[in-house]
Parts: C-alpha cells; sequence; structure tokens
C-alpha cells in the first residue's frame, strides 16, 4: 500500500503502532494521493459505502421487529408500520435504501464504462465490483421476498423457477431451493438467513474492491496514469472527503425526498396484499433496478436460452476489461465510443422501460431489438471500435490542459514544462 | 529433467488428500440436504376434493403440497376441441385421451410449466388457460399452444374415490 514509512508523533501512538500499524493504515488513507482532476461521478463510491452502512444499520433494527414465518411475517411488517416506535421511517429507510443503493450504483458502472475504469490495471477491482453488483441483487430479491405479499411471493415463485431451466439437474434445484414442492415457510426462513448474511459479504468485499482500487490509484476523467504523488494529485483528506460529503448531502436530499414524500413510489401496490398461493397477481414486475434484465428474459422466446440471455447479460460486464481493445481510457478522447456509450445508456433506459410493459405486441419487438443491441455493443461494437477507432491525442499529464489554457498541444506542451 | 521417484511420503500425501476430501464431503452434505423438504413436508402428500357441486364449464382450484391444482369440469365443446388437435400442432405432444381419462374431468397442476405463475381460466387464444406473467397460452386439454412455457400443465396421480370424490397425490 503506502510507500512512506510512518511514525506516529505520540508515545503511545508508537507503542500501539508497532504492535499493530493501525494508524500506518488511517495515514495512508488520509495522505492517499488522489487525482486533483475528480469529477462529480467519482463520489459514488463514498455514496455507496454510505448507502450500505444505511441498509445493515436499518436492516439490523428492522430485524429486531420482524417474524420471519409464513403465517406472521405480513402481519409483523404492517406491526413494524404501525406499531414499533418510528418503524414506518425505518422501513421506508430500508426499502427506499434500496433502490437508493441500486441508483447510486448504476451510476458508479456507468461512470467506469464512461472513463474505462475497468481497463488495465484495474480489472480486479472491476471483477469484484461486478461480484458486489450480483450480491445486491441476490440481497434485493430476498428481502423483497420478506414482507410476504403477493409480488414478494410471486416475484420469489418466478425468479426461483428460472433454474427449473437447468436440463436434468434443474427441477431438484429448485425443490432444494425452496425445501419443498412450492415457496413456503422453509423458502421465507432461509431468505431471511441470506438476506442478513449478504450485506456482511458485500462489506467484506468492498474492503476489497478499496484495497486494489489503493494499489494503482483511481482512474480520472482523462484516463490517463498519473505519478503520485505529483502536482497532478491531491491528499484525500482534507479535498475528495470534502468533495464527496457535499455530493452525499445532495444525495441524501433526493434519499429524503422519496423516504418523507413518495416512501411507495417505488413499490407495488400488489405487495400490500398478503401472499396467496393460489392467485397470480395480473402483472408480475420485479423491482425497477431489475427491469432491464428482465426484458432480455421475456424477449427470448425458449425458457432455457431467456435465463442464459438473461444471465449473460450481467456475466458480460465481467469480460468488459479484455472486450474494450481501445487502450484509450477516457471516453473523452474516444469521439466514436463516446456515442456508442450513448447509445448503450439509451438502449438500457429502453430495455428498463419495456420490462415494465406486457411482453406482448410492439413492446416484445422493442425488447428483441434491445437486447440484440445490448449483446452487440459488447461482443461486436468494443472489440471492433478499439482497433479502428482514431482517437484524439490524450495530454501528458493533468495538469497539461488546465495550465496549457490553449488548443494547440504543442504550445501548451511548451508552457507546461517551461513552468516545471 | 530428473525422473522423480514415487516415495512413502507421496504416498502418505495423496492418502491424506484423499481421506481429507472425503471427511470435507461427508461433512458439507448434511448441510446441503437440511435444505431439501423435510419429513413435515413429504407427510402431506394426498388430498381429497369433493367434486359434486362442478357443473360443466365449472373450474375449482384446491391447494396440493402448496400448489394449486386446477379441477374443471369440461364441457362437449370442450372435450371435441381438446380431442381434435393433431398432435403435429402441438409444442409437447401428448394426446388429450392420455391427460383425461375420464374426458369430462380435466385434473392438472394449476403452475405455468414457465417460471411457475398460476394461468388464468378460461382465457387465451385457445380458450384453456392463459398465464399472465410471460404470455403463455394452454388449450382445453393444459396443453402448451404458444408462448415461453416448455411443456403442458402437469397432471399429478389422481383417482376418483367414488363418484364425487377425488384424492389427487
Amino acid at each position: 500500500m503506502s510507500d512512506h514509512e510512518y511514525t506516529p508523533t505520540s508515545k503511545a501512538g508508537k507503542w500501539f503502532n508497532d504492535r499493530l500499524p493501525l494508524l500506518t493504515l488511517a495515514n495512508h488513507l488520509t495522505d492517499y494521493p488522489t487525482p486533483k482532476n475528480l469529477n462529480y461521478w467519482w463520489t459514488f463510491g463514498g455514496i455507496l459505502t454510505f448507502c450500505l452502512i444505511t441498509q445493515i444499520v436499518t436492516g439490523l433494527t428492522l430485524a429486531m421487529h420482524y417474524i420471519a414465518h409464513a403465517d406472521m411475517a405480513f402481519e409483523s411488517v404492517e406491526h413494524i408500520m404501525r406499531d414499533v416506535n418510528y418503524g414506518w421511517l425505518i422501513r421506508y429507510i430500508h426499502a427506499n435504501g434500496a433502490s437508493m443503493f441500486f441508483l447510486a450504483v448504476y451510476i458508479h458502472i456507468f461512470r467506469s464504462l464512461f472513463y474505462g475504469s475497468y481497463k488495465a490495471p484495474r480489472e480486479i477491482i472491476w471483477i469484484i465490483g461486478i461480484i458486489i453488483y450480483l450480491l445486491m441483487m441476490a440481497a434485493a430479491f430476498m428481502g423483497y421476498v420478506l414482507p410476504w405479499g403477493q409480488m414478494s411471493f410471486w416475484g420469489a415463485t418466478v425468479i426461483t423457477n428460472l433454474f427449473s431451466a437447468i436440463p436434468l439437474v434443474g427441477e431438484g434445484i429448485v425443490t432444494w431451493l425452496w425445501g419443498g414442492y412450492s415457496v413456503d415457510n422453509p423458502t421465507l426462513t432461509r431468505f431471511f438467513t441470506l438476506h442478513y448474511l449478504i450485506p456482511f459479504l458485500i462489506l467484506g468485499l468492498v474492503v476489497l474492491h478499496i484495497w486494489a482500487l489503493h494499489v494503482p490509484g483511481n482512474n480520472n476523467p482523462v484516463g490517463i496514469d498519473v505519478k503520485k504523488p505529483s502536482k497532478d494529485t491531491v491528499p484525500f483528506h482534507p479535498y475528495i472527503v470534502i468533495k464527496d460529503t457535499f455530493a452525499l448531502l445532495m444525495f441524501m436530499i433526493v434519499f429524503a425526498f422519496f423516504v418523507f414524500y413518495t416512501p411507495n413510489i417505488l413499490g407495488h401496490a400488489d405487495n400490500y396484499i398478503e401472499a396467496d398461493p393460489l392467485v397470480t397477481p395480473a402483472h408480475i414486475v420485479p423491482e425497477w433496478y431489475l427491469l432491464p434484465f428482465y426484458a432480455i428474459l421475456r424477449s427470448v422466446p425458449d425458457k432455457l436460452l431467456g435465463v442464459i440471455a438473461m444471465l449473460s447479460a450481467i456475466l458480460i460486464l465481467a469480460a468488459l476489461p479484455w472486450l474494450d481493445t481501445s487502450k484509450i481510457r477516457s471516453a473523452v478522447f474516444r469521439p466514436l465510443y463516446k456515442q456508442f456509450y450513448w447509445i448503450l445508456v439509451a438502449d438500457v433506459l429502453i430495455l428498463g422501460y419495456v420490462g415494465a410493459m406486457p411482453a406482448e405486441g410492439l413492446y416484445l419487438l422493442v425488447a428483441r431489438v434491445a437486447t440484440a443491441y445490448y449483446f452487440l455493443h459488447f461482443l461486436v461494437i468494443l472489440p471492433v471500435l478499439g482497433l479502428k477507432e482514431k482517437t484524439l491525442p490524450i495530454p501528458l499529464s493533468i495538469t497539461e490542459p488546465i495550465l496549457g489554457g490553449t488548443a494547440n498541444l504543442a504550445t501548451a506542451r511548451n508552457k507546461e514544462s517551461s513552468i516545471k | 529433467m530428473s525422473e522423480k521417484k514415487t516415495n512413502r511420503r507421496d504416498f502418505l500425501f495423496t492418502a491424506t488428500y484423499a481421506v481429507g476430501a472425503v471427511g470435507v464431503g461427508a461433512t458439507v452434505w448434511p448441510m446441503i440436504d437440511q435444505m431439501n423438504p423435510d419429513a413435515s413436508v413429504k407427510a402431506l402428500a394426498s388430498t381429497e376434493v369433493d367434486v359434486s357441486s362442478l357443473t360443466p364449464g365449472k373450474t375449482i382450484t384446491v391447494l396440493w403440497r402448496g400448489k394449486p391444482v386446477f379441477i374443471r369440469r369440461r364441457t362437449e365443446d370442450e372435450i371435441a376441441d381438446a380431442r381434435s388437435v393433431k398432435l403435429d400442432d402441438l409444442k409437447d405432444p401428448e394426446k388429450d385421451e392420455d391427460r383425461a381419462k375420464n374426458p369430462e374431468w380435466l385434473v392438472m397442476l394449476g403452475v405455468c410449466t414457465h417460471l411457475g405463475c398460476v394461468p388464468l381460466n378460461d382465457k387465451g387464444d385457445y380458450n384453456g388457460w392463459f398465464c399472465p406473467c410471460h404470455g403463455s397460452h394452454y388449450d382445453t386439454s393444459g396443453r402448451i399452444r404458444k408462448g415461453p412455457a416448455p411443456t403442458n400443465m402437469e397432471v399429478p396421480k389422481y383417482e376418483f374415490v367414488n363418484a364425487n370424490t377425488i384424492k389427487i397425490g
């Protein structure tokens, strides 16, 4: 990690640090050299850490009142909403917190896509991130089952049935997941256990994610390697800490808006009806953050292939560092990639929209085109673009384009070297 | 490259790994198997249903092993419909005669074979069932005709205990 030696000033500090170098770690974290041109898209790592802690704290408190039993779960959630002191607040923070968590993670992921943060030498950071994202989806799905409403029950039925698409062993796996012949009490109790466990797994992976980040240091909007520490970097504290805090406060305003003004807008009214194994709601949709993948699942008319397409859509992201053949990281210097990037953003938003609509007619057609384009982007456009695209010249340092103050790169370079 | 001779120590290593692997497997298996259906779930094997109140064209839904079972008393038209279909037109070819031994009574799991939703009665392009989740259409014999579901709705083991009672399971 840190390549400089650190010695605490106090005698007690030195005594402790010689035995457990926590102060060295703290010093590394405060002094950590950060590119000075990081924009607000870089503040979502901190925001995501806040989201995780919020979910863990509210989740722990909800678990003190929730009862994981098919006969009592629904009522215990109503008990939390009506009887428990501030129960409504804690539950609304937890439920909307999941949405805020995904909102932030999608911005974080698309930030990486735009600035090429997944490229060498940051592949491991990226892959750990994808694993965290997968665990987040598992945790969110199982958490949604716990209130034992209609959407909980049928969402659980549909998602667990995805495994029945596996040839030969599929049915056995589904029965094993359920602990019975349908989604029932054994399913609920094990989902509760796993929902409780996964956030702590994520917490561990977040530590690895940050550790892996601190080896090469942050990518930056220009996407070039920076010398650390140098005039291209600033210490993490106070510069980044203040910027992250300000962004977090802005984010919390949005968060609070949902919690206090429209706490149910992101949920489904059907989930306030207790689970009934005899009646499927007329229109089953997952939570908004899973809709693009749901649209991909439904756009394929074959059960097994649909499931494969949906899983590949997520797992393909892990291969991204090798699918994108361009040596240039930032889209700022990739005029064509920049356009395809925004088409991909639109494509994912369209998938999300049709995922919420019935799978028929025009919606189905749009879903199929958008699904095809999604895979085309990763499997064809990205590999070819990296080889064919004529990229713009990249600056030698972060400081160069700022101090140069001219479009003429040669002049800028002269100026910069004269300042040195 | 010098040839490495197998010695007593190699044998001991291999034997240790083998015993260790068996031990780990034997320890992990109970942790995995505890998630399978337990004895109390398996005990709920059969259900008896009184069907005397069913008139032709009506369906009742009963719960068996936590899953809905459709019992439909079919009309003459529906039976004729189901029996006139050519097997070549079916995604999962199965004769109506094999699905409904007594043509008037159709008993099947009310579970869509796609992702497990409960299809709706008297709906869809084939006047049988329609699954609202992902748009699978079933005919009057509960066979898949259109949509993503791969197979026909499953017919469970059942028998008429007497003229008015069906025992499922």
